[in-house]
């Protein structure tokens, strides 16, 4: 039995609102909010990356685990914005958290899959006793195109998972996915934003996977929806979540505290993650959680989770996601946003 | 010229067909069509499309249209004249059998608009590329104008384009082909987002795939392949200036009147003669200015039509009980086909719940551009 021994989130502190966006294009703010469900979303500081937000994380999944870092034997993290092309990402964070060098240790990438990817591996190195500890991250500074619909929710933010199989917080129950070839976003090599197929990303990409996943895994457990305490869906924009949980047959009382989109922003990679460790940080032992990313390209990896009686006292050794989303921000001018996201040009 | 009956059709339905590619699509509607028929041979295939080239990469649709149907070897050819290209090809379909030149003859339009490409900067090269495309306009903002025109003259009001959707889609509702079976409250059309100002999102038809096909013979061999053949009674094809702003009234759509005109005349017949009509509604103000250039309404009165009811169905001339290009959707080359399966099938009775009892005399109008090309035929039931 392996299961989730600690956690962490990081969201960083710059926010900007969709009207400040929806401004600087002449766009109507109304229709975003009414249409997309975005408030807000959360902006990288110049000092943050997918390294840092990985870091922040890891280090309160390591506290809540009170796990030696030496003991962790494998280590994966998943974003679209590794800030190398060639180079990985996971060696730095392994060197923050003092962890390896006797690790295993890899970048994915799978659009926004890439985190839940990097859990699912962790997760199955643990199970089969190949590795003690293994650690999962989603984390990303996601790219959308300037004036595109990406750059309403496009946002920056992570979750990190330590697997293992004593002193769990949650045990895992299962894990499926469920993967095609369907090309609805992509992001060529060079080029500096994803492109994606407009309503192509929604009926045959994100509705077809995230159901099937979430199908196959009822299917699987034998569970049914009104097993589950909290559910939560990969979040490209307030409503498709909504939207695939009502089909699936949750209440919005199941969706509502892994929902973060509206605030947060869609953080690619760590989505899905993010919404599953702000239900962590409120789940009764005993609650079944059901996790469904998705990733363009495209497929869905879904789990289902159980809270042990150990969860309420180790998740105060870290930040909650609320914490982070309703505490300090600092609200963003388009044209600061411009700086920190580096769409500005500046001459070398 | 000998008398042109359609004895058969085959329509995909309109959407985002994923799944579907532009042959396959095609031969989705040809196939129909040539069953309906219990035809197995064809003498000429015109295909209307407006911009494969750029939306799929494909050009020479003719043979590849012929092909992908099994009847390679048959004479066949791709007609283009932007979103009018489907009623030009009926007009070449008509004028092949009517000359005597072929006894059996396939028009067809088709379009795959959701394979990627920009889908408004392809359809804005349908404009003219020097005097308005260099300048950055595209069609939402030359129809924008159009009907900032037809206001400042007539007194128009966003009220009156909004009624124009909301009548088109309670039609489409009820056309299982549609791409919107929804229907859609004034107040939701006029809040939709804004995109050509006074032209809002619900104002415009969108972007589609499908194909269409009707089948043309001889009226006097019509019998052979339906007991209820829609003859063509007249073809008229006009064309204006290319830019908008070389036009002498921009509210005026004088492409539209002049092949109506034509079309009249072949047909011996006046506006007060049809029963029904599909116009070319790629945008709300369009239809307007469409039903006064076809005579339907007097001139500056089209704005009032829609929210009377005299163009809804049960109204004095029901127009786009289809759902026009607005609720049926839009794939620009199959479009004036479309148009003409809707009036082949009111005439036929076969419109279901949309029929206009008793209808014997239709008209479809579908035009290019700004309405810089139009072409309308009157079909009459047999």
């Amino acid at each position: 039995m392996s299961g989730i021994a600690g956690y962490g989130a990081y969201v960083p502190r710059n926010r900007i609102r969709s009207e400040e966006i929806a401004r600087q294009w002449g766009k109507d703010p109304a229709s975003i909010r009414r249409g997309l469900l975005l408030e807000e979303k959360s902006v990288p500081g110049l000092d943050e990356d997918t390294i840092t937000i990985s870091v922040a994380a890891g280090r309160d999944a390591l506290a809540r685990a009170g796990v030696d870092p030496q003991k962790v034997g494998a280590l994966y993290i998943g974003s679209e914005s590794h800030p190398y092309a060639v180079k990985p990402s996971g060696t730095v964070v392994a060197e923050a958290l003092g962890i390896g060098p006797r690790v295993h240790v890899a970048d994915f990438e799978f659009a926004c899959k890439a985190g839940t990817e990097a859990m699912f591996v962790a997760a199955g190195l643990v199970e089969s006793g190949r590795v003690e500890y293994a650690m999962g991250i989603g984390a990303d500074t996601s790219q959308g195109a300037p004036n595109d619909a990406l750059e309403f929710s496009a946002s920056a933010g992570g979750a990190a998972y330590l697997f293992g199989k004593t002193d769990l917080l949650a045990v895992l129950i299962d894990q499926c996915s469920f993967t095609t070839d369907t090309p609805d976003f992509w992001r060529r090599e060079g080029q500096f934003y994803p492109r994606h197929g407009g309503r192509f990303t929604g009926e045959p990409a994100y509705f077809k996977h995230v159901t099937a996943a979430t199908r196959a895994m009822l299917e699987r457990t034998g569970m049914k929806p009104s097993d589950f305490r909290h559910a939560i869906f990969h979040m490209p924009n307030g409503k498709f979540p909504l939207a695939v949980g009502k089909d699936l047959g949750f209440t919005k009382e199941q969706l509502a505290t892994g929902w973060l989109v509206a605030t947060m922003g869609n953080t690619y990679s760590g989505s899905s993650p993010t919404g599953l460790a702000a239900v962590l940080d409120v789940a009764n032992p005993g609650d079944k959680i059901l996790i469904t990313s998705f990733g363009s390209g495209a497929a869905s990896d879904s789990f289902v989770f159980e809270a042990t009686a150990l969860l309420p006292e180790r998740r105060a050794r870290g930040r909650t996601v609320r914490s982070m989303l309703d505490g300090k921000r600092r609200y963003l001018t388009y044209g600061e946003y411009a700086k920190f996201r580096e769409k500005i040009i500046l001459n070398d | 010229m000998r008398p042109v009956a359609i004895v058969a059709a085959g329509m995909t339905r309109f959407g985002e067909l994923w799944q579907s590619s532009l042959r396959d699509l095609f031969v989705e509607a040809a196939s129909e069509a040539l069953a309906n028929a219990r035809a197995s041979r064809l003498d000429a295939i015109f295909v209307g499309n407006m911009a494969a080239g750029q939306f799929v990469g494909q050009e020479h649709l003719g043979p590849l249209c012929a092909d992908h149907l099994g009847m390679a070897g048959v004479a066949a050819t791709r007609i283009e004249s932007a979103c009018a290209s489907g009623g030009a090809a009926l007009r070449a379909a008509f004028a092949e059998v009517a000359s005597g030149m072929s006894d059996l003859v396939l028009a067809a339009g088709v379009e795959k608009m959701t394979d990627g490409a920009e889908a408004t900067a392809v359809l804005a090269t349908a404009a003219d590329q020097e005097a308005e495309g260099y300048q950055g306009i595209t069609f939402p903002g030359l129809y924008a104008m159009i009907a900032r025109a037809h206001m400042a003259a007539h007194g128009t009001t966003e009220q009156d384009l909004a009624a124009v959707t909301v009548k088109n889609h309670r039609h489409g509702a009820l056309n299982e082909k549609a791409q919107f079976g929804r229907t859609v409250e004034l107040a939701e059309v006029m809040t939709s987002t804004m995109v050509a100002d006074p032209l809002r999102l619900l104002h415009c038809s969108p972007v589609s795939d499908g194909a269409c096909a009707v089948l043309l013979c001889p009226l006097d061999q019509a019998r052979k392949y339906t007991d209820r053949p829609v003859k063509i009674r007249g073809s008229g094809m006009a064309t204006s200036s290319m830019a908008l702003a070389d036009r002498k009234d921009p509210a005026w759509l004088d492409a539209v009147h002049e092949s109506a005109v034509r079309a009249y005349a072949m047909a011996g017949v006046e506006p007060r003669d049809i029963q029904v009509a599909e116009v070319h509604d790629c945008f709300s103000i369009a239809e307007i200015c469409c039903i006064e250039a076809l005579g339907l309404v007097e001139r500056g009165l089209g704005a009032r039509a829609a929210p009377s009811g005299e163009t809804a169905l049960g109204g004095r001339i029901p127009v786009n009980t289809s759902g026009g290009l607005k609720a049926k959707g839009h794939p620009v080359g199959a479009t004036g086909i479309a148009q003409a399966i809707e009036i082949f099938e009111q005439l036929r009775g076969d419109a279901g719940k949309r029929q206009v009892k008793g209808a014997r005399i239709g008209l479809c109008q579908n035009m290019g551009g700004s309405g810089a090309s139009s072409v309308v035929h009157i079909l009459e039931r047999a």
